[in-house]
């Protein structure tokens, strides 16, 4: 058997898998979030926190329940890695400095989990356990609190109310988001991931002499940071680390756990709006353009253009033999087009070609499938904006699910979709027109060019990978990519939640003859080309000066 | 106004017991629980799946290692221990940039681009060692049968695998430099190659270190 025919038969494999559990872990995911009940635990934790979950919340409520509840956690965080040099169970290490706290805890907080750190040399256990892998539970379960609040607003009429905020926190974190990390890790360490609390000691060496290794909950951590679509890795090389991600079953296996929710929330919009076709109609549309990318990728990773791969022999800078360039390149694409941002390669030394499909897939908006619960409110934006294009041409008022899309919630959607590009667009122009910032480019030219591009859209769309050549830990990338990362996660948040209480008002409309019929396959193609050709025009010009211009000269 | 500063405030410190309870949850039981688990079920898996030789442990199995000789007085970098099977090179692995009360291994990769001229160096560098070194008295490598892996720098540069193709043009030079016949190394290899897994996932490799200790032991009975 050939590399290539194995690479997509661990595609096929990969799509069996998230087909089994699409309608198990939607439908579940449905339940947790409209059932009545409690479970115990939760109500200790409600009583701790002194809310009551069943009080409802008008948007308002609800966005100042997310914002406080960032607010504390990036100051938390922030305090912990400043405090770092004199907590104990640290390793020794010394307290972070403030620009590089800053972002760091604004990166894991926002669900971006960019790094301008290096883990292993850098935050001890206590930073990386009780601080970062917390977050990426609880922002994982924020965004998907901020896309069940969304899809409650189309379900729901003449009401603004759109549930609570923690009770949908704590039920994502307990019912979903624990469970399901707990398993993947014992997995995980099964296949060779480590999970200790040894501190740095040293583990002999075949030629003699030692070397130096720190341990840490690191398979806790792995599991969490996929299945979250988190994507900050305990060491400096991520999810390419062997003790992150020792296998090719547990490759294939984490490229699984940060697509299953992202999936599968589509089928929990489909029961909670009361049509699974509406779900299948927006599965359809992420799945035609995850699958359309990780073509386009493994086709250009194969055939390995560029100058330096050519001499090679193959596309295998930067990538890991056990995984080989097939299994590489489905990571690669889907960890983009989440917001996950993990890599188990390093997308700067893949082709031209290849690291203009990784932006393109962020700036996408990472919603093809996107990230937990952000992935599915952004496709749903795309959806209104979709359905006014064909009102326009046809004449008719635009309605999605049976809620008029009028002049408010236009600007609502259209404002979401300005965010994300202007941010990334202008701090990338800042950047260059700058005297130092281009400093920090280890390439030379149109790739130096797409690092800085990368770092921004990356920041933007709360990805988190990074073209790691670029030294990012400077006060200038520090602060901006911070404030990119902050802006590109909380500003689309609540033009997402006004707009869900715009809808929740809104009585429903009847389905007549001229209703566009948004479960069809008309409807899907309709939404693929919309998101195309949007993120088309927005980045074209600034893709042909970075990825296009390296890969058409290779 | 008052009024606002204080549910503010309210608003804050729900937020921060929400904050603290959750952190105690999935910060504190839940690294706590998987770590037991892991410590009780795959207790040499999770403390770094260290291997042995000779009863003193020489490093992990996932862990890539260099096989080179002491550190010449004057030279910048080491040359190979040829004697050993050699891994992919690792030109992306850093060393201790803060807390260098350390000396930790560093992952990390080159991310040199596809058109970099500093990376088209290295590969023309490494593919005429690999070249020299491994071209003995009755066999040649030509450059075209160099694979890709034995030339380039991994993601992670701690990959402890090389493609069966690299460790198979290293065979006769090992087999030369130990005074064991091509066949004996061969079968060495043959031992030690991973297929894929259930025969399509990843691709086939031989772990570097196990290899070696392998030859060790062969060495030492012959």
């Amino acid at each position: 058997m050939g590399p290539v025919l194995a690479g997509v038969l661990q595609l096929l494999a990969l799509i069996g898998a998230l087909a089994l559990a699409y309608i198990p872990l939607g439908t579940y995911m449905a339940r947790v979030y409209s059932s009545d009940k409690h479970w115990r635990v939760e109500r200790w934790i409600y009583k701790g926190i002194g809310a009551n979950p069943d009080t409802e919340m008008r948007w308002p409520a609800y966005l100042r329940g997310v914002l406080a509840f960032s607010a504390v956690g990036v100051l938390f965080l922030y305090l912990l890695q400043r405090l770092q040099g004199i907590l104990p169970g640290s390793l020794n290490f010394s307290s972070v400095d403030p620009a590089q706290s800053f972002n760091t805890a604004v990166s894991f907080v926002t669900n971006t989990n960019w790094q301008s750190y290096y883990g292993e040399q850098t935050m001890g256990h206590v930073v990386q356990t009780a601080g970062l892998a917390v977050q990426n539970f609880v922002s994982a379960a924020v965004g998907i609190a901020v896309a069940v609040a969304l899809v409650r607003g189309f379900a729901r009429s003449r009401t603004g109310e759109l549930g609570n905020f923690w009770a949908d926190l704590v039920r994502g974190t307990i019912r979903i988001l624990v469970p399901g990390a707990a398993i993947a890790a014992i997995v995980l360490v099964a296949c060779g991931a480590i999970q200790n609390f040894s501190g740095i000691h040293e583990v002999g060496q075949f030629m003699g002499g030692s070397q130096q290794w720190n341990g840490g909950a690191v398979a806790s951590q792995e599991a969490i940071k996929e299945f979250g679509t988190n994507g900050g890795g305990y060491f400096n090389a991520n999810s390419a680390h062997p003790f992150e991600n020792p296998t090719p079953f547990t490759n294939l296996f984490e490229i699984f756990l940060l697509l299953v929710i992202p999936f599968a929330l589509t089928r929990t919009f489909g029961v909670m709006v009361g049509s699974v076709k509406q779900g299948y109609a927006i599965l359809a549309t992420m799945f035609t353009i995850w699958l359309g990318f990780v073509a386009l990728m493994m086709w250009t990773e194969f055939a390995h253009h560029g100058p330096a791969l050519q001499l090679a022999g193959g596309a295998y800078e930067g990538k890991e033999v056990r995984f080989g360039v097939g299994s590489s390149s489905i990571f690669a694409v889907s960890t983009t087009l989440t917001s996950t941002g993990a890599v188990d390669s390093f997308h700067s030394s893949f082709t031209g070609l290849g690291g203009g499909i990784t932006l393109l897939s962020m700036m996408l908006g990472e919603i093809a499938p996107g990230g937990t619960g952000s992935g599915l409110y952004g496709i749903l934006i795309m959806a209104v904006i979709a359905v006014f294009i064909a009102g326009l041409m046809v004449g008719r008022t635009p309605e999605y699910l049976g809620k008029k899309i009028g002049a408010r919630e236009i600007k609502l959607a259209a404002c979401y979709i300005l965010i994300t590009p202007a941010l990334a667009l202008v701090f990338t122009a800042v950047s260059m027109a700058l005297s130092t910032p281009p400093h920090s480019m280890l390439n030379s030219g149109a790739h130096g060019f797409s690092e800085v591009l990368y770092a921004f859209t990356s920041a933007s769309n709360n990805n988190g990978s990074a073209f790691a050549g670029l030294n990012a830990n400077t006060d200038w990338y520090n602060t901006t990519t911070g404030l990119a990362m902050l802006l590109g996660r909380f500003l689309p948040m609540v033009f997402v939640l006004a707009l869900a209480g715009s809808l929740a008002e809104q009585k429903p409309i009847p389905v007549t003859a001229g209703t566009l019929r948004t479960e069809k396959p008309l409807f899907t193609g309709l939404l693929v080309g919309a998101i195309l050709i949007i993120t088309g025009l927005t980045y074209f010009p600034a893709l042909a000066l970075g990825p296009l211009a390296e890969g058409l000269a290779s | 106004m008052n009024n606002s500063v204080s549910n503010t405030a309210r608003l804050l410190g729900a937020a921060l017991r929400a904050l603290l309870v959750l952190t105690l949850v999935t910060g504190v039981i839940y690294p706590l629980v998987v770590t037991g688990v892991a410590q009780a079920l795959f207790h040499d898996k999770a403390n770094g799946s260290e291997v042995k030789a000779d009863g003193k442990v020489v490093g992990s199995s996932l862990i890539g290692q260099s096989y080179n000789l002491p550190l010449k007085k004057g030279r910048q970098t080491p040359d190979p221990d040829l004697k050993w099977f050699q891994g992919r090179p690792a030109d992306g692995l850093g060393s201790n940039s803060v807390n260098t009360q350390y000396k930790l291994l560093l992952s990390g990769a080159t991310n040199l681009s596809a058109d970099s001229k500093v990376l088209i160096q290295q590969v023309k560098t490494a593919k005429a060692a690999v070249v020299k070194d491994n071209s003995v008295p009755g066999y040649t490598v030509k450059a075209s049968q160099v694979p890709a892996d034995a030339v380039t720098s991994s993601g992670s540069g701690l990959d402890p695998d090389i493609s069966p193709q690299y460790a198979q043009i290293q065979v006769h030079r090992v087999a030369e430099k130990n005074g064991l016949s091509v066949a004996q190394v061969e079968k060495l290899v043959k031992d030690h190659t991973e297929g894929r897994t259930l025969g399509f996932i990843g691709e086939p490799r031989v772990n570097v270190l196990e290899l070696n200790i392998a030859l060790k032991d062969l060495l030492a009975k012959h």
